[in-house]
């Protein structure tokens, strides 16, 4: 069955000039593998189609149960310089959150 | 010399200049602490105080900080914590004076040291510097400096801890910066305080790590926490974070007894990734923290143990922030209400760029955004909505351009949809949108040997 992530995990979000990070980390320590094997970076790079304009990184931080991405591209040149409401990249947060993975029953 | 401490307590007090104005006497009264970090300075703060001392030599800091000393002073000097602040923007001396002031007027001449320092601004040395071949290179698009010179408003290095824990062992009890990172105000007092060695790596990454977490103020005690935001409790009375630190570089995320907020391992882990690059390599001046080494433990109610940090040599660059002007923008916003209150405003903004178009005005970027529907998640938002059904959606059209004059003819092509556009529209109370300048951030690296900083420390 398919489920939200916001469901089963939780995010926050920043910025670094034009770049938008979103710090994805699992509710719970045993979901984090489900995440690391589905939320990739080829994934996310699909679900903000149209919302950025360059590539998607991701990095993992066992240690937190999380995952770190960097959407590139993602903030209209970022600062002072967006026009747009989230120009510092808040709510890519949950944003990110509605996507849905596969999860056993 | 005196005994080391066997913990530590900072306090933060700010998180950025225009942060809640009750927390750092809170801070300072709740509960005791050795020392309250503020961090005042956002990029974009540093061009506004540059313009400001361009306008009168003895502006150019946030003078908040001064409403505040005012408040904590007698309280500190009285209970002897040490403050560190990078208050002082691109004027650290004149904010030191306006400290002073203060100061004395409360009757406190004689019993306070401040630290200045400077050493960071590089407006003046810009020139000297690219003719040596510092490119001064933007970190992002690789372009020169030389492309953007004449435009540049302000140009800071980022200084690391080391000048505060030098202001700290001459005696200072205010320590008052220009553009030292944020972390800086943190590690500084903790390797003053157990003596901590430049090159601990280990140490050094960890109290970048505290100051990393208290740097945003309440954002790691339950603000902005996502996780259960529902049952957070108290926010109201929101306790702001203390790092109680160890010698041993492990520490305790805490908060005063009887305020509001939480303090667990989620809300701590989601302010660890705040902002957040290559989680292996957090850089600052002061050496390179590793995310993924860091432990973290609820070690009791309100109480998150941070242990395990690991870090690595600094780099022997300083990152430097150029503020340079680059045009114009202004956003303007109407408000429309069901029915099809989405497809209203998407007509009205096809009108408004046909009239913008046959206009001849020409814009680096028209952005729209319908507010209530699309603006922050886009088409995700709309998965699982009536579409037609939505109450009511802003329209908010931003523009840019490098010249002031199509930004201001777009600024009056907004009230007339009013009368002349699609239906049930309103929502323009607060008159006809103004052009902005548009300061810009130019982030670039310079060789280390490059930049000096300077302390000073006066009694007043």
């Amino acid at each position: 069955m398919k489920k939200r992530l916001v469901e089963l995990a939780h995010a926050r979000s920043g910025d670094k000039g034009d770049t938008a990070n979103v710090g994805l980390i699992a509710k719970r320590a045993k979901d984090y593998p489900l995440l690391v094997k589905q939320v990739t970076a080829a994934r996310v790079a699909r679900h903000f189609k149209g919302m950025i304009n360059g590539p998607v990184e991701r990095f993992e931080l066992p240690n937190l149960h999380a995952l770190n991405f960097l959407l590139h591209g993602a903030l209209d040149g970022g600062g002072t310089i967006s026009l747009k409401t989230d120009a510092q990249g808040k709510v890519f947060s949950t944003a990110l959150l509605r996507m849905a993975i596969e999860v056993k029953r | 010399m005196n005994a080391r401490p066997a913990t530590v307590r900072v306090a933060g007090g700010q998180g950025f200049w225009g942060d809640w104005l009750e927390a750092p006497y809170r801070q300072v009264t709740g509960g005791p602490v050795d020392y309250l970090m503020m961090d005042y300075l956002a990029e974009v703060t540093m061009s506004i105080l540059q313009k400001q001392k361009s306008r009168d030599p003895q502006r150019g800091y946030a003078t908040d900080f001064i409403t505040q000393m005012e408040r904590i002073l007698p309280t500190i000097v009285e209970r002897g914590i040490k403050v560190t602040a990078n208050a002082g923007g691109v004027n650290p001396k004149a904010c030191a004076t306006a400290v002073a002031q203060v100061a004395r007027k409360l009757g406190l001449a004689g019993k306070v040291r401040i630290g200045i320092v400077t050493g960071d601004d590089l407006l003046g040395r810009l020139d000297g510097l690219l003719a040596r071949g510092h490119e001064l290179k933007n970190l992002d698009t690789g372009r020169s400096l030389h492309d953007i010179r004449d435009k540049v408003l302000s140009a800071n290095a980022y200084l690391g801890a080391a000048p505060v824990v030098e202001a700290l062992h001459r005696g200072a009890q205010v320590v008052i910066t220009g553009r030292v990172t944020d972390t800086g105000l943190t590690l500084g007092p903790l390797m003053h305080a157990f003596g901590w060695a430049a090159d601990a790596w280990d140490r050094i990454a960890a109290g970048t790590v505290a100051g990393h977490i208290i740097e945003c103020g309440a954002q790691c005690s339950g603000g902005n926490c996502l996780n259960d935001w529902k049952t957070i409790p108290d926010l109201a009375n929101v306790g702001y974070p203390i790092v109680e630190a160890s010698a041993d570089g492990t520490f305790d995320l805490i908060k005063h007894p009887r305020t509001g907020g939480r303090i667990d391992v989620a809300g701590v882990t989601e302010q660890l990734v705040y902002e957040m690059g290559d989680p292996r390599e957090y850089i600052t001046p002061d050496g390179v923290a590793d995310f993924t080494s860091i432990r973290l433990k609820q070690a009791g109610k309100d109480r998150v143990r941070v242990s395990g940090v690991r870090g690595k040599p600094a780099t022997d660059k300083l990152k430097v922030s150029v503020a340079y002007f680059y045009g114009y923008k202004a956003v303007g916003t109407l408000v429309y209400a069901w029915p099809d209150a989405l497809a209203k405003a998407k007509a009205a903004d096809r009108v408004l760029r046909e009239r913008l178009k046959n206009l001849g005005l020409t814009f680096d970027a028209i952005h729209t955004e319908f507010v209530g529907a699309t603006a922050t998640h886009g088409q995700l938002a709309l998965e699982a909505v009536d579409v037609a059904d939505i109450p009511e959606v802003q329209l908010r059209v931003g523009v840019r351009a490098r010249d002031e004059a199509p930004v201001d003819r777009f600024t009056r092509e907004i009230a007339p949809l009013i009368l002349n556009g699609p239906p049930s529209v309103t929502g323009f109370a607060g008159g006809r949108p103004k052009p902005e300048e548009i300061v810009a951030y130019w982030p670039a690296l310079l060789d280390k040997q490059m930049v000096q900083p300077v302390v000073e420390v006066v009694e007043v």
